[in-house]
C-alpha cells in the first residue's frame, strides 16, 4: 500500500467557526490519506468533527465556519499522479461542482431528512444524474432505474415515482446510496449512514456499501461513533477527539494494539460478550470540554491517567510513527520517530 | 434541536458518562446553573430584555397606559371646546429657548383671509408669542378623588388656546382629543381581546380538553367564522345597532362585536396546546392523583401556555386597534361626541380638506405608531415565551 | 382526491344557509323596516306617500308577515335568481350588484397577485441574506406594512399625488370611460387605474406572507436535504429554488384561505376611501340608508366570494403537497 499514492490526501486540515461567543476549533490540524479500493474509517465522539471533516472534503461547510489552512488533495481521474487542491477551489464554482457527486459523493447522516419530502426520490436521483453525465431526461431515468435496481430495490420502475415517506428506513438509505453512486464516484463519505436504523437492515446497508465498494472499485470514508461497525467495515482507522487525530492505523492494529491512551480508554468502555465478569464498564473519567475552553496542550489531557504536567498541559503532541502505517500522537512515544508526510 | 438530541443520545452509547462531580468542574460554569433554577417567567424576561426594540416599545406602552388612565392630565382644554373662527389652524410651535435662555414659548399665530380663494391663512407673528408651562393650571379634572387643575402643558393666561397639533373644522383641538381618542381607540382595542382571548381560551380548551361532539362543534364552527369577510359582517353588525343608543353603550356593544369573530386564531392554538399537552406525562400523573379536571386545566396546563397566550394577545391588539379605526372612520363604529382614531380621521376624508389642512392626518400616523408598539412588543414576547417556535 | 372536492363543494350551500340566516337576521334587526326608510327618502326628496299606501306596499313586499316568513320568501327568490329591488336606486339588485362584481373581484385577484409577487421574492432575498442591509429594509417594510391600516395609505398617498402632482386619485377609470361601453381603451384605463387600490390593498398582506415565508425558508435552509443537494453538485442558487423555496411556500399556500375573506374586507373600505365602483361602498350606502334587501344580498356575495376563495385554497394545497394529495 505504501508505494502506492493516495486517493485523496487530507493534510494538516483546519476548520474553525467564527461564532459572536468566541471561535469553535471544529477541526485543528487533520491529517490523512485514502487510497483506492480502500475503507478508511473515521472514529470519534459526538461533536469530535468528523461531520464537518466530511464538509471540508466536499467544501460545503456553511459559515461561520472556515478552512484556516491546511490540503484537501484528490487525484485527478486520468492522471492519478496530479492532484487537484480542493481547498485551493472557488466553493460555488463550477470545478468544486463537478467534484461534488461526481468524483466525491456523500452518503449523509440522515436518510428520513436527505430527500425533499415534495419531489419523488426519481426526480431528485436523475437530477444527480444529470449534473454529471451528459444525458437526456430519459437516459438519466433510465440510469436511475439502473441504479435502483443496483442498491437491490425491487421493482425499480415503480418506486422512481414514489416519495421518499413513501418508503421504509432501508429502502431510503438504499435510494441515497443509489443517488450517491448514480453519478459514478470514486469515493463514497458515509456520514454514519447507519445510526438511524434498525440493526437487521443495518447488516444489509452494510454489507450492500461492502459489495458496491468492490464492485466499483470505490473507496469510502466511513465516518461513524460505533467502533464496531468500524471492525467490520473498515481497513484502516483514524480516531479522532476534539478535532484532532490522536491515533491512526490499519485496523487490526487499532483493535488489538493501541497506543495512545485514549483509544485504549475507549476500546476499554465497549462492553463485550466474553468479559462477563459483574464488575462496572470502565469509563473515561471526566467529559468532553465544552468547544469554548479547549484545553491547552493535548486536547486529552484533562482525562488522561498518564497525563505529564507541564508538557501534556502545555505543548500539542506531533504525530509519532508507534508501528507498521500506525501513528499516535501522544507524548508516551516521544523517542519514536516523527511522522513527517 | 435535534441535533443536541442526537448528540447526547450518542454520548450513552459511548458510556463516557462521567462521574457527577468530574462534570460539574468541566461542564457547567455559574450562569448555567443561575439558568436551570429560574422560574419560567424570569426566564422569558431574560430573553426579552435582549430584544431592543421590544423593551422600548414596553416602555412606551407603559407611558401610553398613563394616558389612558389619565387623559385629563395630558390634555390642555376640553375637547369638545369649539370656536368657529380658530378652525383649522396649523400646528403651533412650543420652544424651549428664547433669546439663548431657557424658557417655554408657543409661537402666536395670526390668521389673514386670503382675498382671491377665501381661505384663511394662519402665519406665525414673530413679535409675538404665547407663554407656555408644565403643570400649569387649566379645567377643572378629577384625579382618582381629588379635583385638580394641572396639566401637562397649558398656556399660562388660560383665556388663550394653543394648538400643539392644530385644530379641526370646528376650532376644536386635536392634540386634547387625540389623547382621549388614544383612551377609547386602545381600550377597545385591548378589551376586545381581553375578551377575545377569553373565549378562545374557554372554546378552545372545551375542544382540546374534551374533544368528541365538542369538539366537532367548535371545529366548525372556528371553520365558518374563519371563511368570513369580518368587515362586511361587522358593518352589517354594527348597522343594526339601535340607533338611539348612548355612547357607552355603542362602545360596549362594538368592543363586544369585534370579539365575536376574533377568538378563532387563540382558539385554534389553545386546542393544539391542549391536545399536545394532554398526552404529558405531568398530566397523567396530576389524574392519577385525584386532581379535579378543572384544577388540572386551571393549575397544571393553562399556565404552561400562558406566555404563549399573553404573546398572541398582544399582537392581536393591534389588529383590533385597525378594525374599530376603519369602522368608525366609515362611520359605523364609534360615532361622535364619542371620541377615537377613527371618528376624528374623518375629518380628514376628502383629498381637499387635506391638502388644506394636512395635520388632520396626525391620528393615522398615531394609530401607525401604536399599532407598531404592539406589533414589536407582541413580537418580543413571542420570541421570549417559546424560542423553539418560528 | 375528487371526494375530497366533492365534499368540499358539498359544503357550499350548507354554509351558505348559515350564513344567510344570519345575515338576514342582521338586515332585519334595525328598528323600523324597508317601507321607513323609504318614506323617509320620499319625505326628503319632497314627495310624500300616505300611509295607505305605505301599508299597500308593506303587504305587497310582504312584510307584514312573520320573520320566517319572510326569511323563507327571501330565500324563494334568492333561489331563482332574484335578489329583490333596491329602494335607493330603483333597480334589481341583481342588475347593481351584477354591474360591479367583476370589479370586486378583479381588485381582490390583482391585489392577489401583486402580494404574492412582491412577497415571495422579498421573503427568499431575506432568508438567503439573512442579517444584510436587504434584510433590515424588508422587516422595516414589513413592520410598516402590517402597522398601517390600508384606508390610512390610500388617504397617505392620495394626499401626497393630489399635493405633488395635482392628481386626485379616485375612480377606477377616467371620466372619460366613466360612463363609456366595454371597449379594449377602457380595459387598458381600468388597468392604469387599478394597480394604486391593488398595490394598497397587497401592502399589509405582502408584509405578512414575507414574514412567514422567510421564517418558513429559513427553517427550510437548514434541512438535511440542502447538504444531499450541495453534494450532488448543484449550484446554490438551482438548489434552492428547487427544494427549498418550494417546500416554503406550501405552508403559504394554507394561509389563503384565511387571506382572501381578508382581501375582500379590506377592499371594501379602500374602496370607499378611493371610491372605486365595486360592491363595498354600495354596501356602506345601502347599510345607512337600510335598504335591507341590497345589504342582505350583497352581504351575501360577500361570503359567498369568500368561501369559494378559501375553497380554491384548500384545492391549490391539495395540489402542491404530495403529502396530502396521496392521503
Ligand atoms: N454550524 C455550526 N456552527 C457552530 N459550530 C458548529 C457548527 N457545525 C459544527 N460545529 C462545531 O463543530 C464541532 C464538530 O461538529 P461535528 O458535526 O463535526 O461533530 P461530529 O463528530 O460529526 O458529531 P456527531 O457524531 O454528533 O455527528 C462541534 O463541537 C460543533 O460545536
Ligand atoms: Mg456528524
Amino acid at each position: 500500500m505504501t508505494d502506492q499514492k493516495p486517493l485523496l490526501s487530507v493534510r494538516d486540515l483546519q476548520v474553525y467557526f467564527h461564532l459572536d461567543e468566541g471561535i469553535v476549533k471544529s477541526v485543528d490540524g487533520v491529517s490523512f490519506d485514502a487510497y483506492k479500493g480502500q475503507v478508511l474509517g473515521i472514529v470519534g465522539e459526538s461533536g469530535c468533527g468528523k461531520s464537518v471533516t466530511m464538509k471540508s472534503i466536499l467544501r460545503i461547510v456553511e459559515p461561520p465556519g472556515r478552512i484556516m489552512g491546511g490540503q484537501v488533495l484528490l487525484s485527478k481521474r486520468d492522471h492519478p499522479d496530479e492532484y487537484l487542491d480542493l481547498t485551493a477551489m472557488n466553493e460555488k464554482g463550477k470545478e468544486i461542482r463537478a467534484v461534488r457527486g461526481g468524483e466525491i459523493a456523500l452518503i449523509p447522516q440522515e436518510p428520513m431528512a436527505a430527500f425533499s419530502p415534495v419531489h419523488t426520490i426519481g426526480n431528485q436521483i436523475m437530477e444527480a444524474i444529470m449534473l454529471h453525465c451528459n444525458v437526456n431526461k430519459n437516459e438519466a431515468r433510465e440510469i436511475c432505474v439502473q441504479s435502483l435496481k443496483s442498491v437491490g430495490m425491487s421493482m425499480p420502475e415503480k418506486r422512481v415515482d414514489s416519495y421518499s415517506w413513501q418508503l421504509s428506513g432501508g429502502l431510503r438509505q438504499r435510494a441515497i446510496i443509489a443517488m450517491a453512486i448514480a453519478g459514478n464516484p470514486r469515493l463514497l463519505v458515509a456520514d454514519e449512514p447507519t445510526t438511524a436504523i434498525d440493526v437487521t437492515t443495518q447488516a444489509q446497508i452494510l454489507r450492500l456499501l461492502k459489495d458496491l465498494q468492490r464492485q466499483r472499485e470505490m473507496s469510502i470514508l466511513f465516518i461513524t461513533h460505533d467502533l464496531g461497525v468500524i471492525a467490520q467495515m473498515a481497513q484502516y482507522v483514524v480516531v479522532m477527539y476534539l478535532g484532532r487525530v490522536m491515533e491512526k492505523g490499519p485496523v487490526d492494529a487499532i483493535f488489538h494494539n493501541p497506543k495512545h491512551p485514549y483509544t485504549q480508554a475507549l476500546l476499554r468502555s465497549i462492553p463485550s460478550a466474553q468479559k462477563t465478569t459483574k464488575t462496572k464498564l470502565p469509563t473515561i473519567t471526566g467529559s468532553i470540554p465544552h468547544p469554548f475552553n479547549k484545553p491547552k496542550g493535548c486536547p486529552f489531557h484533562p482525562r488522561c491517567i498518564d497525563a505529564i504536567k507541564g508538557k501534556c498541559d502545555v505543548e500539542l503532541p506531533v504525530e509519532y510513527i508507534v508501528g507498521d502505517q500506525q501513528f499516535a500522537s501522544c507524548f508516551r512515544y516521544e523517542k519514536n520517530e516523527v511522522n513527517n508526510r | 434541536m435535534t441535533q443536541k438530541k442526537g448528540s447526547s443520545s450518542k454520548q450513552n452509547e459511548f458510556t463516557m458518562i462521567a462521574d457527577k462531580e468530574n462534570a460539574e468542574e468541566f461542564s457547567s460554569s455559574a450562569s448555567e446553573e443561575k439558568v436551570s433554577v429560574a422560574s419560567n417567567w424570569k426566564l422569558v424576561w431574560w430573553r426579552y430584555r435582549k430584544n431592543r426594540l421590544a423593551v422600548i416599545s414596553l416602555f412606551l406602552l407603559f407611558f401610553v397606559l398613563t394616558i389612558i388612565i389619565f387623559p385629563d392630565f395630558y390634555a390642555n382644554q376640553y375637547s369638545e371646546k369649539t370656536n368657529a373662527r380658530e378652525a383649522y389652524i396649523p400646528i403651533q410651535k412650543i420652544h424651549f429657548f428664547k433669546d439663548g435662555k431657557v424658557d417655554l414659548w408657543a409661537e402666536k399665530l395670526v390668521g389673514k383671509r386670503n382675498m382671491k380663494t377665501l381661505a384663511m391663512e394662519w402665519v406665525s407673528d414673530p413679535a409675538q408669542s404665547v407663554d407656555v408651562q408644565f403643570f400649569g393650571k387649566g379645567f377643572q379634572w378629577k384625579f382618582l378623588f381629588w379635583n385638580t387643575e394641572r396639566h401637562l402643558l397649558v398656556p399660562a393666561d388660560a383665556s388663550t388656546r394653543i394648538f400643539i397639533l392644530g385644530s379641526d373644522r370646528m376650532g376644536r383641538d386635536q392634540w386634547s382629543r387625540l389623547m382621549y381618542a388614544t383612551k377609547t381607540s386602545l381600550t377597545v382595542g385591548m378589551v376586545s381581546v381581553l375578551i377575545s382571548v377569553l373565549l378562545g381560551v374557554l372554546l378552545g380548551g372545551i375542544s382540546g380538553y374534551f374533544g368528541g361532539t365538542a369538539d366537532m362543534i367548535i371545529q366548525r364552527l372556528i371553520e365558518i367564522l374563519n371563511s368570513v369577510p369580518y368587515v362586511p359582517i361587522w358593518m352589517a353588525m354594527t348597522a343594526a345597532l339601535p340607533r338611539n343608543w348612548s355612547s357607552e353603550q355603542r362602545f360596549f356593544a362594538i368592543t363586544v362585536i369585534l370579539s365575536l369573530l376574533g377568538w378563532t386564531t387563540l382558539g385554534r392554538e389553545v386546542r393544539g396546546k391542549f391536545l399536545s399537552i394532554r398526552e404529558e406525562d405531568y398530566v397523567l400523573a396530576a389524574e392519577l392523583i385525584g386532581c379535579s379536571k378543572f384544577r388540572i386545566i386551571a393549575n397544571h396546563m393553562v399556565p404552561t401556555f400562558l406566555s404563549h397566550i399573553i404573546a398572541t394577545g398582544t399582537l392581536m391588539i393591534p389588529q383590533m386597534i385597525v378594525n374599530e379605526t376603519s369602522l368608525s372612520f366609515l362611520g359605523l363604529g364609534l360615532r361622535p361626541p364619542a371620541i377615537s382614531y377613527g371618528v376624528m380621521l374623518q375629518e380628514a376624508q376628502n383629498v381637499k380638506t387635506m391638502a388644506q389642512a394636512p395635520w388632520l392626518m396626525i391620528p393615522g400616523l398615531v394609530v401607525v405608531i401604536a399599532v407598531l408598539m404592539f406589533n414589536l412588543a407582541g413580537d418580543g414576547l413571542r420570541d421570549a415565551a417559546d424560542p423553539y417556535s418560528k | 382526491m375528487a371526494s375530497y372536492i366533492a365534499k368540499r363543494l358539498l359544503v357550499i350551500p350548507l354554509l351558505l344557509l348559515v350564513f344567510s340566516i344570519v345575515i338576514f337576521f342582521l338586515i332585519q334587526a334595525p328598528p323600523g323596516d324597508f317601507m321607513t326608510t323609504y318614506s323617509a327618502i320620499l319625505a326628503g326628496s319632497g314627495s310624500s306617500m300616505d300611509n295607505e299606501q305605505l301599508n299597500l306596499m308593506r303587504i305587497d313586499y310582504g312584510l307584514d308577515k312573520p320573520m320566517h316568513i319572510q326569511y323563507i320568501r327571501w330565500m324563494g327568490k334568492l333561489l331563482h335568481g332574484d335578489m329583490g329591488l333596491s329602494l335607493l336606486y330603483m333597480l334589481p339588485n341583481t342588475k347593481l350588484i351584477g354591474d360591479r362584481i367583476g370589479l370586486t373581484v378583479l381588485l381582490a385577484f390583482f391585489s392577489f397577485i401583486l402580494s404574492w409577487l412582491i412577497a415571495i421574492p422579498a421573503g427568499i432575498y431575506s432568508a438567503t441574506h439573512k442579517n444584510s442591509i436587504g434584510d433590515y429594509f424588508f422587516t422595516v417594510i414589513n413592520y410598516i406594512g402590517v402597522a398601517i391600516p390600508n384606508f390610512f395609505l390610500a388617504l397617505l398617498l392620495m394626499w401626497i399625488c393630489y399635493d405633488l402632482w395635482g392628481l386626485n386619485l379616485v375612480g377606477l377609470f377616467s371620466p372619460k370611460y366613466e360612463m363609456a361601453p366595454w371597449s379594449w381603451a377602457k380595459v387598458g384605463d381600468l388597468l392604469s387605474h387599478i394597480w394604486l387600490p391593488s398595490l394598497i390593498l397587497a401592502l399589509g398582506g405582502s408584509a405578512r406572507l414575507t414574514r412567514i415565508m422567510r421564517a418558513n425558508l429559513l427553517d427550510e435552509l437548514g434541512k438535511p436535504y440542502m447538504i444531499t443537494g450541495r453534494a450532488k453538485g448543484m449550484s446554490e442558487w438551482a438548489l434552492v429554488m428547487k427544494y427549498p423555496v418550494r417546500l416554503a411556500i406550501n405552508p403559504l399556500v394554507s394561509t389563503i384561505g384565511n387571506y382572501i375573506p381578508q382581501l375582500f374586507s379590506g377592499s371594501l373600505v379602500v374602496a370607499t376611501v378611493m371610491n372605486l365602483q365595486n360592491i363595498g361602498p354600495l354596501l356602506l350606502q345601502a347599510l345607512s340608508m337600510q335598504d335591507m334587501y341590497l345589504s342582505g344580498s350583497i352581504l351575501l356575495v360577500y361570503c359567498l366570494l369568500a368561501i369559494i376563495g378559501t375553497i380554491l385554497s384548500d384545492m391549490l394545497l391539495v395540489w402542491v403537497d404530495p403529502r396530502i394529495r396521496m392521503e
